[in-house]
């Protein structure tokens, strides 16, 4: 006894299943990748014109830009995924977010040393302007936190910390919960904090600021000033960076380019 | 200096004073104004001008009268200025101290400097036209006003002009950029519809689709930028994008890593090869999924996600149990390594050093000392001697 198998019955069969699907109407999935090709290829087109037109308004303009990709996030699509999407490639934009997000990361590895991988927003963006040059298009800092949210992905504990009305970027892994946020948040308006502040205005117990602050000391976040007057002071060097606000030197400079 | 008009000095309601500057003097045109040095103020709304020493005399003229200025540098013997040119007389204008002028611009000369700042901040008014948004009460036009017969600079007429068509220019611009933009956006919707039913379709499995059509399926959610609706995932790993991608990183990545003890952050990797490439450059997303078909593309790369979260790219050849060893003979030589220690003796960033550290850790062949002073790593005697 021959088993049969798949054979010509059981292909007339499906055929006889497929156009019973048709003639329901239902449009089976491979039409719809047919139709998909095809209407790809139309708003391949209308982006180009787009583009031909319009690609200035987006390298020049940040508030153009801040509207484009705000309009991309509502229909659902993600301009920066890749440099091979249509975006990218026609308009430009992908080019100009993924340098950035290598001209972040060099910033944030050159000061690593003297901030312990914790920087503002403000000060990141100044040390990317400087290293941009002048003749370089403007970059805003709607522009840093878009790039700064692509860099995620990469894992490297790339993160952004609201305090004060505007951000800390991380750039190191140092694992960072709801506590070590908030006392960093408490140390933004002078730069440093103590114990008692954190008692006084968190209510916490001496032993939970001692183990958030011990923390950040290990991480290399905060420095201790145990010869300040009153009690000893949590200093961090992200929040004071404007007092020793220096440029990057060049032996910073060298650990920038890997 | 026939459009300035008397003013008794005082600030209307809405208007607030922005600078002003004392030892100035007005000129008319190209001729010495008859007024005497003054103060020159100026507000959201106007420019006075006062007479230091009467101060009964008082002048303004309204910001909107203003076409451009310019600043003219100072000489020897001559102060520095400012030149305004102003719009032509408006027909109900209230007196002032000049019936008429040949001139259509003024000029303001800072004897006492000061010309820097008022530059500056009269741009700012001039940029921020804040008169246009809270109007003070315009002066009841008397009805018949001394109407000077005036010459028009002919030049005046052109620049106005040009600035007109140049600012509707960029306003029309700015206003079609958006408008093409909305409709292009209102297209780009569609197609992520049709892929949102197709993705459904594909899951509840009405009618199959070769793996072909899957590949071209992916490849079109690439393009959009479209999130694959049914892993979720922004690419579609086994795009012919991401596989020719993985190749070429296996063959640019070898010297790179070799020379870093076979292992490299991803974020390093990132920088080196756009830093490469100079333009059509990667997404972070581009990289990860490239990194991710090494194993399957028996490439002699990895891409290893560490337990903190690191991504790095490592050699294949260099084996784990390798780098374990190595940690714990350099430890061992030392006494106790920190990271940073650890980094300087292998010429390897301090990130990639902590973590064969914590790996060698992980496995029982060092152990830490974790202290406010830093973290230290000593060799696990409980493993290494026979206690």
């Amino acid at each position: 006894m021959h088993r049969r198998g798949v054979g010509a019955g059981a292909i007339a069969k499906k055929k006889l299943a497929e156009v019973k699907y048709k003639e329901r109407g239902t449009v089976l999935a491979e039409d719809q990748i047919a139709q998909m090709s095809k209407q790809l290829e139309t708003f391949k087109t209308n982006l180009e014109e787009f583009a031909s037109k319009h690609k200035q308004e987006i390298r020049k303009n940040s508030q153009f830009r801040v509207q484009f990709q705000e309009m991309c996030a509502t229909i659902g699509v993600d301009p920066l995924a890749s440099g091979k999407g249509f975006w990218s490639e026609m308009l430009g934009v992908g080019d100009f977010y993924y340098e950035l997000g290598v001209q972040i990361i060099e910033v944030c590895l050159a000061l690593k040393h003297r901030n312990g991988g914790l920087i503002t927003l403000d000060e990141l963006h100044h040390h990317v302007l400087k290293g941009r040059g002048k003749f370089a298009q403007d970059v805003s800092q709607d522009d840093l936190v878009r790039a700064i949210k692509k860099l995620k992905a990469m894992g490297n504990g790339f993160g952004m910390i609201p305090v004060g009305g505007s951000y800390l970027v991380q750039s190191v892994p140092a694992e960072l919960n709801m506590d070590h946020t908030v006392v960093l948040q408490l140390a933004e308006k002078k730069g440093y904090v103590t114990v008692s502040e954190i008692r006084d205005s968190l209510k916490w117990e001496r032993e939970r600021a001692c183990h958030v602050l011990d923390h950040l000391l290990k991480e290399g976040l905060a420095w201790l000033d145990s010869q300040a007057a009153g009690e000893p002071q949590y200093w961090l060097p992200a929040l004071f960076s404007e007092l020793l606000s220096r440029d990057i030197t060049p032996e910073e400079a060298s650990q920038m380019t890997p | 200096m026939d459009r300035f008009v008397w003013t008794n000095g005082l600030l209307e309601m809405n208007e607030t004073l922005v600078i002003q500057q004392r030892g100035v003097r007005l000129y008319d045109g190209d001729d010495k104004a008859k007024l005497d040095v003054g103060v020159v103020l100026l507000s959201t709304h106007r420019l006075l001008w006062r007479d230091q020493k009467n101060h009964e005399c008082c002048i303004c003229i309204p910001l909107s009268q203003v076409i451009f200025f310019e600043e003219q540098a100072a000489g020897i013997g001559k102060s520095a200025k400012i030149v305004i040119y102003l719009h032509p007389v408006p027909e109900n204008k209230e007196p002032g101290p000049y019936q008429q002028s040949k001139y259509s611009f003024i000029k303001l000369s800072f004897k006492e400097h000061g010309q820097i700042e008022f530059y500056r901040r009269l741009t700012e008014e001039m940029t921020q036209k804040r008169w246009e948004n809270t109007p003070v009460s315009q002066p009841i036009p008397t009805g018949v006003g001394p109407k000077a017969a005036r010459t028009r600079a002919v030049g005046i007429v052109g620049i106005e002009r040009k600035l007109e068509e140049k600012r509707k220019e960029t306003d029309k611009n700015i206003s079609e950029a958006f408008e093409d933009l909305s409709k292009l956006m209102e297209k780009a919707k569609e197609m992520v519809e049709v892929s949102k039913s197709i993705a459904n379709k594909i899951k509840d499995k009405q009618g199959d689709i070769t793996e072909d059509e899957t590949i071209r399926f992916k490849s079109y959610l690439l393009s959009m930028g479209i999130a694959n609706p049914v892993t979720r995932e922004t690419h579609g790993s086994g795009t012919q994008y991401h596989i020719q991608l993985a190749r070429q990183l296996g063959d640019i990545l070898q010297a790179p890593l070799e020379e870093r003890g076979g292992m490299m952050a991803l974020t390093e990797v990132y920088c080196l090869v756009n830093r490469a490439r100079g333009m059509e450059l990667l997404s972070p997303e581009d990289l990860v999924n490239a990194c991710k078909m090494f194993e399957s593309l028996k490439l002699p790369l990895r891409l290893r996600v560490f337990d903190s979260g690191v991504m790095v790219v490592q050699l294949q050849s260099h084996s784990e149990e390798e780098m374990i060893a190595s940690a714990l003979d350099n430890v061992s030589d030392k006494g106790s390594l920190t990271a940073e220690e650890f980094a300087k003796l292998l010429g390897l960033s301090v990130l990639l050093s902590k973590e064969r550290l914590l790996l060698a850790e992980k496995v029982g062949h060092l152990c830490r000392d974790d202290s406010v002073e830093g973290l230290r790593f000593y060799p696990n005697l409980r493993l290494t001697n026979n206690f």
